[in-house]
């Protein structure tokens, strides 16, 4: 006779399988739960799931608002995995964001009447700066006053947001503007070239693939991405084989912040031409989940941004159609991570029926 | 200066600061069972929904504050169960647990946006949240139960060899935790601002967060962070009514400059931290052979 309950017993090794297959669970875990509170919403369960996952990708257009979407996402995201393979807690890249569509977009201002090819490299590279700046700072305070990465980062953030809406209130204002809180808006030169004529999916999506090629091989070939994967490990095993950890803290924070700044510019300069207040709706948290979702690998990154950015998309949808309130996009992705952080039990232990007699 | 005006603003300090000592309390009993629940800011959030709208159901203040209580029990109850059963990552689940809160009280109280209510006195709860803290104090130092709970924190294993209930403790301390958060919520949706806005406590759970590690994990320290917090967070807004030719915006970020800075201050002392921080803070307790 077997127990009724199920024990967890742990594996002596983890489950490749499950590593794969949890993301997967986590979704459909999601998508019978989204249901159930649709019902409780008063809505038809089919429709609202049509609605909200179906008809926002059902056009060309659709599609492109997808990867429009899915471009800050992904970009972030993997920028998070270089900190989260080693168990830095960086969240406040909402703040590396902000701080790069401030530098980066600070250019596009200062040349806003120029058009110049090199207009776009020096915003982007101007970007990357201001967010790698904005994520050494709680690197420093890590490493050189031992000081909690996961609330400095965070505060950070805040500190971001207000940095950007007194410079467009105040000295980035467009004078021409009517006293609307936005800049001026930037040059052609200083816009993302659009992919495809008539859609929005622009530049930004060819940078982030990049980037994420790039950060696959320094995961997978690099000796840095070796280091980085031990110390997140084993920071004991790490320490033994004298890999520094505070040079790993810093590019970690760097790089994730670089990202997170091209991430931010690439939004100004892309579908929005210039700044103001509301430049990202959360993309610095929610690629938290992407990653997460992702697994921290490239192609696993990818895969998750896109169903990331599909609950942005029919958020709206639903909003528009269901009048349902937006908010309900940020249900499904605390839901998806809540489901996919209890499923990663499976990966390191089993579920098994005890015999009893 | 006078005296009425001192007297003034010692009573604005005073209401201001209150939701910070309840969830910074509350938040210290979690940590100190060993967990550590990022979710504040979230559960804040749902319980300052949940009073709010049961208010302008019903009219009742009492059940107000007992639903948005209920509601913090809920939702720490559902990180408790990823954490302590499910072994999750303590600190994705309560990120996560801060996210869905966020979208969860904004979809509740998206109709209830600019809804009037009648606010509460605060001042039950100023004096309460003093209460609270020294009764926290009373147990952690002179009880029995109390001492059991901070050995569960220390060191899970110990604790479980002797014959305590690790993951018990650690279940009722997260509810703990999160009835407190869920109570600063609705003070600032019922007493504080009787309104409802979106993301209304505006980082205060992260602050509160902070208060914990500020307090090197003493409850009554809790007290002294959070009225230094609540103090800078007056004295910039009186500064901002003054009208000085000064941007409004770098006085409206200075209480989270200065949490980074106290922050500083207090981890900078790296022997500080570890002898005072709960020793199996984060780490999640498997009873397995």
């Amino acid at each position: 006779m077997n127990s009724l309950f199920p024990s967890i017993v742990s594996r002596s090794q983890s489950s490749g399988l499950m590593n794969f297959f949890v993301p997967i669970i986590s979704i459909v875990l999601t998508l019978i739960t989204g249901s159930i509170i649709f019902v409780l919403l008063g809505f038809d369960p089919v429709y609202a799931l049509y609605t909200f996952f179906i008809s926002p990708i059902s056009s060309t257009y659709g599609i492109s608002e997808l990867f429009v979407k899915a471009t800050p996402l992904a970009l972030i995201a993997i920028g998070l995995s270089y900190c989260f393979k080693n168990n830095i807690y960086n969240i406040g890249a909402e703040g590396q964001l902000t701080m790069g569509a401030i530098f980066g977009g600070g250019i596009g201002i200062l040349f806003h009447d120029t058009n110049v090819f090199w207009l776009l490299p020096l915003m982007i590279f101007a970007g990357a700066i201001g967010g790698a700046l904005w994520g050494l700072i709680p690197a420093i305070l890590k490493t050189k006053f031992n000081t909690n990465e996961i609330l400095t980062s965070l505060m950070l953030v805040y500190v971001a947001l207000f940095i950007l809406d007194y410079l467009v209130v105040g000295p980035w204002k467009d004078p021409f503007g009517y006293s609307f809180p936005k800049s001026r808006p930037f040059s052609e030169s200083g816009r993302m070239p659009l992919l495809f004529d008539g859609l929005r999916v622009h530049f930004g999506l060819i940078i982030t693939l990049f980037l994420i090629f790039v950060s696959w091989f320094i995961f997978s070939k690099t000796i840095f991405g070796f280091q980085l994967k031990v110390s997140g490990y084993s920071p004991k095993a790490a320490r033994y084989a004298g890999f520094n950890q505070t040079t790993l803290v810093f590019f970690a924070f760097a790089i994730c912040g670089a990202f997170a700044g091209i991430a931010g510019l690439a939004e100004v300069s892309g579908p929005i031409g210039l700044l103001y207040r509301d430049i990202s709706p959360n993309y610095g948290f929610t690629a938290i989940i992407v990653a997460f979702l992702g697994r921290l690998h490239p192609i696993g990154i990818i895969f998750a941004s896109l169903v990331i950015a599909l609950t942005y998309l029919g958020a709206e949808d639903a909003q528009l159609f269901l009048q349902m309130p937006s908010a309900v996009g940020f249900i499904f992705q605390g839901l998806v991570l809540f489901y996919l952080l209890g499923a990663e039990l499976l990966i390191n232990y089993k579920l098994t029926y005890k015999k009893l007699l | 200066m006078n005296l009425d005006l001192i007297l003034g603003i010692l009573q604005i300090v005073l209401i201001a600061t209150t939701p910070l000592v309840f969830a910074g309390i509350g938040e210290l009993v979690t940590e100190k069972s060993g967990v550590l629940n990022l979710g504040v800011e979230g559960m804040m959030l749902v319980g300052a929904v949940s009073a709010f709208i049961i208010l302008v159901i019903t009219g009742s203040y009492f059940l107000a504050f007992f639903v948005s209580i209920l509601s913090g029990i809920i939702m720490s109850g559902l990180f408790a169960f990823l954490v302590l059963f499910l072994m999750s990552n303590q600190i994705a689940t309560g990120l996560a647990l801060t996210i869905f809160g966020i979208g969860l009280s904004s979809m509740l109280g998206k109709q209830y946006i600019g809804t009037p209510i009648d606010g509460l006195s605060p001042w039950f709860f100023v004096i309460f949240s003093f209460l609270i803290v020294f009764l926290v104090s009373y147990f952690f130092y002179k009880t029995k139960a109390g001492l059991i709970l901070r050995a569960v924190g220390e060191s899970h294993n110990s604790a479980h060899a002797l014959g305590y209930s690790v993951i018990k403790i650690r279940f009722l301390s997260i509810l703990f935790g999160g009835s407190m958060c869920a109570l600063a919520g609705s003070y600032i949706s019922i007493c504080y601002a009787p309104m409802w806005q979106e993301g209304m406590t505006a980082g205060r759970g992260w602050i509160a967060l902070a208060l914990v590690v500020f307090a090197t994990w003493k409850p009554e320290r809790v007290l002294i962070g959070a009225y230094i917090f609540g103090g800078v967070t007056i004295l910039q807004m009186n500064l901002q009514a003054l009208g000085l030719r000064f941007p409004g915006q770098f006085f409206s970020m200075a209480p989270y400059v200065a949490t980074i800075i106290v922050l500083v201050l207090i981890s900078s002392n790296k022997l500080r931290i570890k002898l005072s921080a709960p020793a199996s803070l984060t780490i999640p307790f498997y009873k397995g052979r």
